[in-house]
């Protein structure tokens, strides 16, 4: 027989950590990529096959700049919560835990690249 | 009592059996889409870091992106973000706890393909 409660027995085994607030954020991202998806895809379709100066050009404008910036962050960032719902569902044990840290990296170095390449053009450097 | 017959005995009916309802075949599609637009990701990226290093790496980069295969891989995934972003918003209308019943979620799947199709034509005649 044990003298332990039901309360102490429970604590610290549950869920019950982050909660929701996975789920919320990929939410939230998903709904600025609601507005952000036909934001960028329609200037980067037309301007794609066009040549350097161009193209420079149309992602020196401010509008396309910020768009592309607002895009690829929000973009990487959803993925990066999709995919790790994804790796949870399939993948166990260690591999689970390289492969959410692999890819979370992985989202974010995109991520940077995407916001520098972007903010290089725009700010003409 | 534990079944001592364990892996003996017949499974139930799995995956394969099934004839799949639309909205099964949307769901793995999500996730596919999901996964696959991540490659995209890679090459989008990478075609703006190459316009922002120099016109001769644009050059590679922008020979890549319009080639047969780049020509390809931006179709598929011009399908893939569509699907995802229309089958994306019955996800949230479903988050709000509505639309779930079976004619529902078939009439909404129907709905959804069709304007993803539209959003595809739009997209290349505006491009």
């Amino acid at each position: 027989m044990s003298y332990i409660t039901n309360r102490k027995r429970a604590e610290g085994l549950g869920s019950a950590k982050a909660g929701t607030q996975h789920f919320w954020h990929q939410r939230v991202t998903a709904i600025a990529l609601l507005f952000l998806v036909p934001m960028f895809i329609f200037p980067f379709a037309y301007n794609l096959g066009d040549g350097y100066d161009a193209v420079r050009a149309a992602y020196a404008h401010p509008i396309n700049a910020i768009v592309a910036i607002a895009f690829l962050a929000t973009a990487w960032l959803h993925f990066f919560q999709g995919i790790q719902v994804v790796i949870e569902d399939y993948v166990h044990g260690r591999m689970e835990l390289v492969l959410i840290i692999a890819m979370r990296l992985l989202a974010a170095l995109f991520a940077l690249v995407g916001v520098f390449a972007i903010l290089k053009i725009a700010l003409g450097a | 009592m534990a079944d001592v017959n364990r892996g003996d005995r017949p499974l139930s009916p799995h995956l394969q059996i099934y004839k799949w309802p639309l909205n099964m075949a949307m769901s793995i599609l999500h996730r596919i889409t999901g996964a696959g637009l991540g490659v995209t990701g890679v090459l989008v990226t990478w075609w703006f870091l190459a316009l922002a290093t120099s016109p001769e790496y644009f050059e590679t980069a922008n020979a890549v992106m319009t080639s047969w295969f780049g020509d390809l891989a931006l179709f598929l995934s011009l399908i893939a973000i569509w699907f995802h972003y229309v089958n994306g918003i019955r996800h949230l209308v479903w988050d709000t706890g509505s639309s779930f019943g079976k004619k529902r979620v078939r009439q909404s799947g129907i709905i959804g393909l069709i304007s993803a199709a539209i959003l595809v034509v739009i997209t290349i005649v505006v491009a």
